[in-house]
Parts: C-alpha cells; sequence; structure tokens
C-alpha cells in the first residue's frame, strides 16, 4: 500500500509542477491577448471618451459602411491580398521545386541569396524600395537609359500599389521558399524519379505531385500569408505614406490613423478591428476548408 | 539526357534572375551608403567613398547611440524571457500532458488567429492606466510569449528522450533542475532557431513600438530609420546608411544561425 501512495502522489506532484512550468506562458498569452481582444469587442459597442463609455450598440458598425476612407482602404488591403499572396506563394514553390533537385550545383548559395530579403526590417526595406522608386530613383534612371519615359511612381495611384505588391513579394518569397524546401525534402525522392520514368514532365510533376504532397505547408503559408496581408502597416506608412492620397493605405494604417494621428477614436477603431479579425477567423476557415476537402 | 541538360539550364537562369533580384535591393543599399547623395540619385552603383560623412550628417541629424541601446536593450530582453518563458511551458506541455493541458494549448493556438491591430488599443489603454506608457516593460510584456513559439518547443520536446528524464529523477534530480540541466543543452538548435526569429522580431518590431514609445528618448532603429524621410530633400546617402545599420544586427544573427533556423523553425510545421 505504502509505494503505491507514494507513486500515486508522485505523480500528483509531477502534473502540478507541470501546470506550474505552463502557467506564466498562457498567463501572458491570457492576458495580453484574450482580454484585450474582449475589451475590443466591448469598446467597439460604445461611445465616449476615456472612462465615460456609453453603450450605443451596433452605430459604430453601422458607421464603416458608410466611411469612404474605410472603403477605399479595404479595397487596397484586398486587392494587395488578391494579387500579392498568389503570385508569391507561386514563385516560391517554383523556385524550391527548381533548388529540390540533387544536380544542381550552388544550391546552398542560392537559398542564402534569395532568403537574404528576410534579415531586412519592413521599415528599412520600405526605404530602399522607396529610394529605388523615388521621382529621381534608380529605376527612373533605369528607364530613362533604356529609352522609356520615367514613371512617378508614388504620385499615380496603381503605379504605387504595384510597387508596395513587387516590395512585398521581393521581401516574403523567399521565407515562404524556405518552408516549402523544407516540406519537399520530407518527400521521398523516389516518387519523383518514378514519375520521371513514367515520362512526367516538370510542369506535370509540379501540378500532379509537388502541389498536392505539400497541402499541409501550402496551407499553413497561404494562413500566414492572409493574416499577415490583412495586417499590413509598416509598408504602408513607411514606402508610400498612404499615398498618393489614400489610395495605398491599408487597414491597419487607417486603424492607427483614428486611433493615434487623428483625435483619437477608439470605439469607432476597435469596431474596424474587430472587423479585421472576422476577416481573418473567416479567410482563415475558408481555407482550411479547401485545404481538407481535397484530399 | 539532352532533355535533363536543358531542364537544368533553365533551373540556373532562373535561379540566378531570382537571385540577382534579391540582392541587389541590398546592394543598393551598401553602395548607396557609402555614395553621396547626389551621386545616387545619378544612378552611381559602384561603392563610393563618402561612408564617413554620411555617418557624420546621421549621427548629428539622429541620436543613432541612443537608438541602438534601445533597440538591443528591448530586442535581448524579449529574446532572454521568450525563449525562457515559451520553452518551458512546451517543455511543461509535451512532457507532463495531460487532457486538461492538451486543451489549454488549443486554446492558446487561437491566439495566433488574433491580428494585433485589433488588441493594440485595449493595450495601449491598459498600459496607460497602469501609467506605464514609453516604459520598456510596456513593450516588452506583450510580447514574450506567443502561441508560435510555445508549440516550437512542444514539438521540439517530442524528440527529448524520456530516458534522460527518468535517469535524472532517479538520481534524485528535482524536476526544475531537470529542465535546466538537461533538456536546455540538449535543445541547442531549437534553441537557435527561436533565439533567431524572436530578436529578429522585436529588432524589427515598428508598430507597438510606434503606440507605446512616444517619447523621443525611447527612440528604436526602426523608428530611427522612418525618421529619416522626413523633411523637402532626403540625404540619400545618409538613408542607405541608417537602413545599413538598422539592417546588420539582424543580418550578423541571420548568418550565424542559419542552418539552425531553417531547421529548428521548420521541423515545428511538420
Amino acid at each position: 500500500m505504502e509505494p503505491k501512495r507514494k507513486k500515486m502522489s508522485l505523480q500528483k506532484r509531477h502534473n502540478l509542477i507541470g501546470w506550474a512550468f505552463l502557467i506564466p506562458a498562457s498567463l501572458l498569452i491570457f492576458v495580453f491577448c484574450f482580454y484585450p481582444m474582449i475589451q475590443a469587442i466591448l469598446l467597439s459597442f460604445h461611445k465616449g471618451m476615456g472612462a465615460a463609455q456609453s453603450w450605443t450598440g451596433i452605430s459604430n458598425y453601422t458607421r464603416i459602411l458608410k466611411d469612404k476612407t474605410f472603403r477605399q482602404c479595404l479595397f487596397n488591403t484586398v486587392f494587395y491580398f488578391v494579387i500579392q499572396v498568389p503570385i508569391m506563394l507561386l514563385l516560391a514553390l517554383i523556385l524550391a521545386q527548381l533548388l529540390n533537385n540533387r544536380d544542381l550545383k550552388f544550391k546552398g548559395l542560392f537559398r542564402t541569396m534569395i532568403f537574404l530579403p528576410c534579415a531586412t526590417s519592413l521599415v528599412s526595406y520600405s526605404m530602399i524600395f522607396k529610394s529605388l522608386f523615388a521621382g529621381d530613383g534608380f529605376v527612373n534612371v533605369l528607364l530613362t537609359h533604356i529609352g522609356m519615359q520615367p514613371v512617378d511612381w508614388f504620385q499615380n495611384a496603381w503605379a504605387a500599389r504595384f510597387v508596395i505588391i513587387i516590395a512585398l513579394v521581393w521581401r516574403w518569397t523567399g521565407y515562404n521558399m524556405v518552408f516549402y524546401l523544407s516540406g519537399l525534402q520530407n518527400i521521398d525522392s523516389s516518387i519523383y524519379e518514378a514519375a520521371r520514368i513514367d515520362g512526367a514532365n516538370g510542369i506535370q510533376q509540379f501540378f500532379k505531385m509537388t502541389v498536392p504532397l505539400l497541402k499541409p505547408t501550402i496551407l499553413l503559408t497561404a494562413i500566414m500569408s492572409t493574416s499577415g496581408t490583412l495586417q499590413l502597416f509598416d509598408e504602408s506608412v513607411n514606402l508610400t505614406a498612404g499615398g498618393p492620397g489614400k489610395s495605398t493605405m491599408t487597414l491597419a494604417h487607417y486603424i492607427f490613423n483614428i486611433s493615434f494621428v487623428e483625435t483619437p477614436k477608439f470605439n469607432y477603431a476597435a469596431a474596424l478591428s474587430v472587423f479585421i479579425l472576422v476577416c481573418v477567423a473567416v479567410l482563415s476557415a475558408i481555407q482550411m476548408k479547401v485545404g481538407d476537402s481535397r484530399d | 539526357m539532352t532533355s535533363n541538360k536543358w531542364k537544368n539550364a533553365i533551373s540556373y537562369i532562373v535561379l540566378t534572375i531570382a537571385s540577382l533580384l534579391s540582392v541587389f535591393p541590398l546592394y543598393y543599399m551598401l553602395s548607396g551608403a557609402t555614395n553621396k547623395s547626389i551621386d545616387i540619385v545619378r544612378g552611381r552603383l559602384i561603392p563610393g567613398t563618402y561612408l564617413m560623412e554620411n555617418f557624420k550628417s546621421l549621427t548629428t541629424n539622429q541620436n543613432l547611440g541612443l537608438a541602438m541601446f534601445n533597440s538591443f536593450r528591448n530586442a535581448i530582453i524579449i529574446t532572454v524571457l521568450t525563449l525562457l518563458i515559451c520553452s518551458i511551458a512546451g517543455y511543461g506541455f509535451e512532457i507532463y500532458h495531460d487532457k486538461g493541458k492538451d486543451l489549454l494549448m488549443s486554446i492558446l493556438l487561437l491566439a495566433m488567429m488574433l491580428p494585433f491591430v485589433a488588441l493594440m488599443i485595449p493595450l495601449f489603454t491598459m498600459f496607460s492606466k497602469m501609467g506605464l506608457v514609453n516604459s520598456w516593460m510596456a513593450l516588452v510584456l506583450p510580447s514574450i510569449s506567443t502561441p508560435f513559439m510555445i508549440m516550437l518547443f512542444r514539438q521540439a520536446s517530442r524528440s527529448f528522450p524520456v530516458d534522460i528524464i527518468e535517469a535524472s529523477r532517479l538520481e534524485g534530480m528535482s524536476e526544475i533542475s531537470i529542465f535546466f540541466r538537461m533538456y536546455i543543452p540538449v535543445m541547442k538548435s531549437t534553441y537557435g532557431a527561436a533565439m533567431t526569429v524572436t530578436f529578429m522580431n522585436a529588432w524589427n518590431n515598428y508598430l507597438w513600438p510606434k503606440v507605446i514609445l512616444q517619447n523621443n528618448e525611447s527612440i528604436t532603429m526602426p523608428m530611427l530609420v522612418a525618421n529619416l524621410k522626413s523633411g523637402y530633400s532626403v540625404d540619400y546617402g545618409m538613408l542607405m546608411l541608417g537602413v545599413l545599420i538598422c539592417t546588420l544586427p539582424t543580418a550578423v544573427i541571420f548568418f550565424c544561425l542559419q542552418k539552425s533556423f531553417s531547421n529548428g523553425l521548420t521541423g515545428a510545421v511538420k
């Protein structure tokens, strides 16, 4: 009887120690993620300044519908999302596929060079691209050299959006490629060997084998990029300053402005941020659903 | 055979173009940091001799030393605390796992879905009520526990041999010292990867510092770089040098820990 009781209490002790190990981290997440989230939702149903808050129902949300700047920012954000994410993920997949070739030399060098943009901070690379595409910047010098008209990249809405997309693709393609590369390295290369013997060409191998086999990784990168794109901030602030006008401003940038730059409208900003939360959740759920159903 | 050769040739061409495009903006930054603004505007791409002058105008314009000090202090505090708190939690979730802990873990993972912009305003109000605006505490506290890091360490703990734990227990080691003296030394590469990611994120973070650090004394490197563009005419040489200095620490860490970064990080995704 005696040893068994001791063993039980030892197990209980271990169980308690386990809880002690994970409580600091869990507590921090509850206090600094879940609690503020609930606060934001509550805030979005109230109006007023500071401590003088009164219930206002959904008026902050109906106000969103009439907000022209919001519509512009939503359009911009969705535009970046729809154009940039697929281009970037496809590019990353192709590069990973090319690098996953045993006969290839300088593999490490190529990988490092393509991954290198990830070592720059978002503010830094925004500045580099701002200089490259400035009115008197390198890209325009290049265009003039080859006999083309220089472009006022940051004065034209579509040109400015184009610059943001180029910059985003530059910064994040290598990052996603590393995920795919390690996913590919887990796939048995004999499968590709067999496909080659059966006469499958590179493009067939890519769509019939690489894409389906990497599905979990593609899903993960898609969800990360979705959440990242919906929260774009640094680039909008530093690369284009949201301009010309508000034609490149992202939702996160707009929320920041109405909270901390203009007269603070915390309640309205909270409603907008709840909107982003719902978008991230819905889009991730859709992606997971699509990812699952292809099995 | 020839089709294989063709395929390889195309691979080399595509990869070379991709590599050059990836590196070019960084080369532009490097050469820009050593050139006069006017030469950069004229399209000069060869490294010049204007580095010291750019450095002088950068240090007279901005408090570079202070921003460097702040950024290093913040990033080091965040990295050390994150590694400690998240690794011990990941270890706890895996080694002592039971139904309750697994449930808690899946709740914590939901936090990954929460966009930071949505938390920013309540966090700001919370810290301003506590009188912690402009303090490093307010900067650090929301950053040191992330579901991603806990998950990374939980996954990695799966490969930690249970025999070591059993043997250490028989020798009479306490649970906490098993973690510190057995687990940490074995999991070096996971710590390496976690350190790279955390340090880079902490160093590069811009939105939260911009919200919570509002006085000049708390300026960080990304904020300093963002300041350089204001004014009527931009001194590109000075700007590129600022960008370079802001990029150097993360680039050095990236190069030193590149291997463990891709191994440790992607290992957690499987």
